[in-house]
């Protein structure tokens, strides 16, 4: 099971959180109140140019080391320029983790390869540190997650406070690994989150082909190997992103076969190369980024974007509809009209097909 | 009023509005049981609710929805008529026993799953995997008509019953060539009918294309004329429909997979 709702401002209209908690909450029976999660895009408009790390730190009474050593880290390559306690409301769930972010610069040295060395930063809290879990890191955005239903989580980190003009919500059904604050979605890594519909059935291959790229899978769910995956195609090889998207739902080969030879020729490479990145099992998936990208045709995309892909035979469900300048991608109709009665457009993507949304021009 | 002097209420409106699905269908039952001579219950303003006219027996009643419906409508009903106004979610007329439903919009991924009985009307388009696990025993004969197209796994695992999918828009004009895949996947009961052309690899395994006959127009035909006045589709589009080549599809043979574990036994 598991519900996914996304939306976007194709004009970066500035929309308040609450309305993607209403959304999502219309999925709540989708999930069963083990994990639900946020992530806005835009809401840090007075940081806009730093990193802002949202930290779970374990809730024990020396917490402040940790987050000392979360800082040496962070301080290696630049300085925390503000941290403070993600404000939350402590009456409506238990806090099994306290919820930290981190705004931070970079030393101007290390301007070139700062997105490397804060995937290795993430990587190196994560693997390293204990009681502390990265669970967001990019510029201008931010995650919020716990263990609860998907009100109870929105109030709980007062979202109707944040402004953005892309977000992404998920409430949680666990199957194969447990619930817990890190394993509730969006993940996310530098400027990508993704929430997810179904199960990766091919984590261990995905997982062991990352983690050969330096990723390090520590949330105890499939999920998190997806942010990565699109963080080492799209960022790192720089594929373009219908190429990227083919990798994790490929082509069949019967398809491959009736290509013309160019095509065939992409294709073909595309799975040979990329076999550890597909994505194998049921999947629903929308990903957000402002990352920017390249597309086939040599376009290149300096801004945010919004994709929602389904695996190639439609193992799960996904929406999308469309109102004036708002394009929204979700598990079910409904919870899109529960926010917007009106819409211009709804339809039902081809298996496989992603649906890329662009900022407007 | 009738002879214990209570009121005979024959229709009840409910504003399903911010109301949780199980409210909703309690709400649903309770008038049911407690007005024998109910005809009509009409829901306004519904979203998103799950399990509308699940199990309801009553074969006099129609419920009108006004809205969108969550997943499973109709599921395990037998008997009364569900009419939507609006598209509905996953697997409308799941495993249903008896009784009308009709969508004017569209119906989601699994709509008629495992259907053995009744009838469903789209007006539009259905998604992946209508009519998975439909079946016939007996009398019970499960029919799903969809106004306009399918995506892929049509009809999968069908084991019975009657599929037929008119490739039209909700005006009458054709959307022209099937795009559909996988169909009739697992196939081993009952037919899938679809108005145009169908390529061989457009077939699931076990799936077959059969001669299409006068007879199986005959049988079709009464399925296009209740579609027709439903929708209010006009003579031209109906006798267009009636007239139009239709790709039979069936079966491969009775038992498709019988030898799949027992290749070496002859």
């Amino acid at each position: 099971m598991c519900g996914i709702i996304g939306f976007i401002s194709k004009k970066k209209r500035p929309i308040s959180g609450d309305k993607i908690a209403i959304a999502l909450d219309s999925l709540k029976e989708r999930g069963n109140g083990q994990g639900s999660g946020y992530v806005g895009y835009g809401i840090y408009p007075k940081y806009k140019d730093s990193y802002a790390l949202h930290v779970f730190l374990n809730n024990t009474p020396d917490y402040y080391e940790i987050i000392s050593k979360v800082k040496d880290t962070l301080e290696k390559y630049g300085k925390v320029i503000k941290d403070e306690e993600i404000p939350t409301n402590g009456e409506i769930l238990k806090k099994e983790f306290i919820p930290w972010r981190f705004f931070y610069d970079f030393h101007s040295s290390y301007r070139d390869i700062e997105n490397d060395l804060m995937v290795n930063m993430v990587m190196e809290i994560n693997d390293k540190i204990d009681g502390a879990f990265v669970f967001s890191s990019g510029k201008n955005l931010g995650v919020f997650k716990a263990s609860g239903w998907p009100m109870e989580v929105a109030e709980f980190y007062k979202l109707d406070q944040y402004k953005g003009y892309m977000w992404l919500a998920h409430a949680r059904y666990p199957t194969n690994t447990k619930g817990w604050w890190g394993g509730a979605h969006p993940f996310n890594i530098l400027n990508w989150s993704v929430v997810h519909n179904g199960e990766i059935t091919s984590y261990g291959t995905n997982k062991r082909y990352v983690e050969s790229f330096g990723y390090k899978c520590r949330m105890l769910t499939d999920t998190e190997v997806v942010a990565y995956i699109f963080d080492l195609l799209i960022r790192k090889h720089k594929l373009p992103v219908e190429y990227a998207l083919s990798a994790i739902a490929p082509k069949f080969w019967k398809e491959i076969d009736l290509m013309e030879e160019d095509e065939r020729k992409i294709y073909e490479s595309i799975r040979m190369t990329y076999g550890g990145a597909v994505l194998n099992g049921p999947f629903a998936i929308i990903v957000g980024t402002h990352e920017g990208m390249v597309f086939m045709n040599g376009d290149v995309e300096k801004n945010n974007t919004m994709i929602g892909i389904t695996d190639r035979i439609k193992l799960r469900p996904l929406v999308v509809a469309e109102k004036d300048d708002l394009v929204f991608v979700s598990s079910e109709e409904a919870a899109i009209r529960r926010i917007c009665p009106e819409l211009d457009k709804v339809e039902m993507p081809d298996a496989g097909m992603p649906v890329i949304v662009k900022m407007e021009k | 009023m009738n002879n214990n002097g209570e009121e005979e209420i024959r229709e009840v409106i409910i504003d399903a509005k911010d109301m949780e699905y199980r409210e909703l269908n309690e709400k649903i039952h309770e008038v049911i049981n407690k007005n024998p001579n109910l005809k009509k219950i009409i829901l306004k303003n519904v979203l998103g609710q799950r399990f509308i006219g699940n199990g309801i027996e009553k074969k006099d009643l129609t419920i009108e929805i006004h809205g969108v419906p969550g997943g499973d409508l109709g599921m395990f009903m037998s008997g009364p008529t569900i009419i939507v106004y609006g598209n509905t979610d996953h697997a409308p007329g799941n495993t249903m026993d008896d009784g009308t439903i009709i969508i004017h919009g569209n119906g989601g991924d699994v709509t008629g799953h495992s259907m053995r009985g009744g009838r469903i009307f789209v007006r539009d388009n259905v998604g992946y995997r209508s009519g998975i696990h439909m079946k016939e025993y007996m009398d019970k004969f499960p029919v799903l008509i969809i106004g306009g197209t399918a995506k892929d796994f049509l009809g999968e695992y069908m084991a019975g019953g009657l599929i037929l999918v008119l490739n039209i828009d909700s005006e009458g004009n054709d959307l022209g060539k099937i795009k559909g895949k996988m169909i009739g996947t697992g196939i081993h009961g009952g037919a899938i009918y679809i108005r145009g052309d169908i390529d061989n690899s457009q077939l699931g395994v076990a799936a077959d294309i059969k001669e299409f006959t006068e007879e199986d127009r005959e049988k079709i035909k009464t399925y296009i004329e209740e579609f027709c006045s439903i929708f209010n589709l006009g003579d031209e589009i109906k006798k267009k429909l009636i007239e139009s080549q239709y790709t039979k599809i069936a079966p491969i043979s009775k038992r498709p997979f019988g030898r799949l574990y027992t290749q070496d036994l002859r």
